[in-house]
């Protein structure tokens, strides 16, 4: 059934579709309303989780940490300063391989205060071990939560659901809501491979010396690795199942394209009215939105280029130091690879600026008329 | 295409309106898309909202910055701001005013429709006298005057979607498209 409804609602209705068992959160602008929704529809009893009202955002994601570990279906959701101080429990949840699922609206960082949208907070945890998936309406909301619980307990690693701040998360667009007993198919209920039991006591996190150190840490990362194909089957199995699937990056117009924009979120779909219009003008210009940030599936972007001789990554976010986070893990994924197109940085839009149809032409166009970058990172000021 | 802009005063129900309209125009099977204007809002403050309604999937995200209307909840934002800000060449201002649609110093080339939804809530009973509520109202007749959605669509998204005073809400919502009048300036 379809119904009218905001990104956050989004999020909560996934939560219900997906019957977690436990709820732990700390509301903050812009994710307050995940949690207000998710209270009142364990309130009105139309999901028997165990909502825990926590006084941080450490603590609820310690609280989903303990909640998995004793084998139980876990969520939490955050934004902004509050995902930075989960940052701790986001190394310890994901060393721990707890399968927990989290959605952070992207939100900017302090100082100066901002309420809107920008990626570098949830960018900033590329190394904590935590799958990403970046959303770019909230049909894809709704659909990549359910999608989230099967990718994170195959993989026995912490997902985190991304949507914009505000762009999605306020916004309410129309929403083809689950049957529940699709999603039931789709994600039977967790049974952990290990639970901690009282009964048979067992040692978590002990100090352990380098090799094993070494040892356990490149077995997440071998996983991890993984996580590509076993996002990608999700994604395909989700789609036989409810007739919408959306990729691990999403091509558009790519053929014979002499120019790539390479975006993530909800700006990909705004890029695909920009290609329309590109393309309409003459000009050979396809988008890719890259919805699986971490594992960065590196194959399957490199093989959607092509021989397209240039990208432009559209960064809605900045890595101060460094440039645009997207560029960078890009031009990592092509260093080794015989075709290497130029990559243009451009960054900008965090905070709120506003990324229109007209502004992506821009950029596009400003990347067409160079042959190289004649800088690293690309600076387009957006009110 | 359809792009809609709603200004009210915090707690005047600007933003439900947009969310109404995305809701009237579901119902007529169309895509909508609805959002506030991500501010810090407060109550009585200048707020806007937006609705997009399209007969094909919405990919943009970005803001509305050429709508096709205007729809006006408090009269005294006409001292505030411009509400005919980047209207398309012969668009839609429908404002909630005890005046007629020429007497309010609006640009010519413009379509205005005037209607007093204060007047009309109140009588039902929505707010208070002096601070009436007058989203279902207004959106009665902008309803009425713009064609971007019937007004039965728009009685559809009240009685689903408002549960406070729904009659009363629908009934204002009704007269309103009655009493309102239209000139072009």
């Amino acid at each position: 059934m379809k119904e009218v409804m905001m990104g956050d609602v989004a999020v909560a209705r996934g939560v219900k579709l997906a019957r977690v068992e436990v709820i732990a959160a700390y509301p903050i602008t812009p994710q307050t309303i995940i949690v207000e929704e998710l209270s009142e529809i364990c309130g009105r009893g139309e999901l028997k989780a165990r909502f825990i009202k926590v006084e941080s955002e450490h603590s609820a994601l310690a609280c989903c940490m303990g909640a998995s570990m004793a084998g139980a279906r876990t969520f939490t959701a955050s934004a902004s300063q509050g995902l930075l101080l989960m940052h701790e429990m986001l190394h310890w949840s994901a060393g721990a391989r707890t399968p927990i699922v989290m959605a952070n609206v992207n939100r900017a960082i302090a100082p100066p205060w901002n309420l809107w949208s920008d990626q570098t907070d949830s960018l900033s945890q590329r190394d904590t071990s935590w799958i990403q998936l970046y959303c770019e309406n909230n049909q894809e909301v709704i659909d990549t939560v359910i999608q989230a619980y099967r990718i994170a307990e195959t993989v026995y690693l912490p997902v985190m659901v991304v949507l914009d701040a505000f762009i999605l998360s306020h916004t309410s667009e129309v929403v083809a809501v689950p049957e529940q007993e699709d999603v039931d198919r789709y994600l039977p209920p967790f049974k952990a491979a290990l639970t901690l039991d009282t009964n048979d006591p067992r040692a978590f996190g002990s100090i352990s010396g380098p090799i094993e150190y070494q040892k356990l840490k490149m077995a997440r990362h071998e996983d991890m690795m993984g996580a590509v194909e076993v996002a990608r089957r999700a994604d395909i199995e989700f789609g036989e199942i409810f007739g919408r699937k959306y990729g691990i990056a999403e091509r558009y117009r790519c053929e014979d394209a002499e120019l790539i924009l390479l975006t993530s979120g909800a700006l990909g779909g705004t890029a695909k009215i920009a290609v329309d219009a590109l393309r309409e003008s003459g000009a050979a210009v396809g988008a890719l939105r890259v919805r699986l940030f971490r594992p960065f599936p590196a194959d399957d972007i490199a093989d959607a280029i092509g021989g397209a001789p240039k990208v432009a990554v559209i960064d809605r976010n900045l890595s101060v130091g460094a440039g645009g986070i997207f560029a960078q893990e890009l031009k990592a994924a092509l260093y080794d690879r015989e075709r290497r197109p130029a990559v243009f940085g451009f960054t900008g839009g965090y905070g709120g600026g506003d990324f229109t149809p007209e502004v992506v032409e821009k950029i596009a166009r400003r990347a067409l008329e160079m042959d190289k970058p004649d800088s690293p990172t690309l600076w387009e000021a957006i009110p | 295409m359809p792009e809609i802009r709603l200004h009210g005063r915090g707690g005047q129900g600007a933003a439900l309106a947009s969310r109404l309209l995305a809701e009237a125009a579901f119902i007529e099977g169309r895509h909508a898309q609805s959002f506030p204007a991500f501010g810090l809002e407060r109550r009585g403050a200048p707020v806007t909202a937006y609705t997009r309604i399209q007969d094909t999937p919405i990919l943009n995200h970005s803001k509305i910055y050429a709508p096709d209307a205007a729809v006006v909840l408090d009269a005294t934002l006409l001292k505030l701001a411009n509400v005919a800000e980047g209207l398309k060449p012969g668009g839609l201002v429908v404002i909630n005013t005890d005046k007629g649609p020429g007497e309010l110093g609006l640009p010519s080339g413009l379509r205005v429709a005037a209607v007093n939804a204060g007047a009309i809530a109140a009588e039902r009973g929505l707010g208070s006298r002096l601070a009436p509520i007058v989203n279902t109202a207004i959106l009665g007749a902008f309803a009425a005057v713009s064609g971007a959605v019937s007004l039965e669509s728009v009685l559809e998204a009240i009685r689903r979607n408002v549960a406070f005073r729904t009659e009363d809400n629908a009934a204002a919502c009704e007269r309103a498209a009655i009493e309102v009048e239209t000139a072009l300036l």
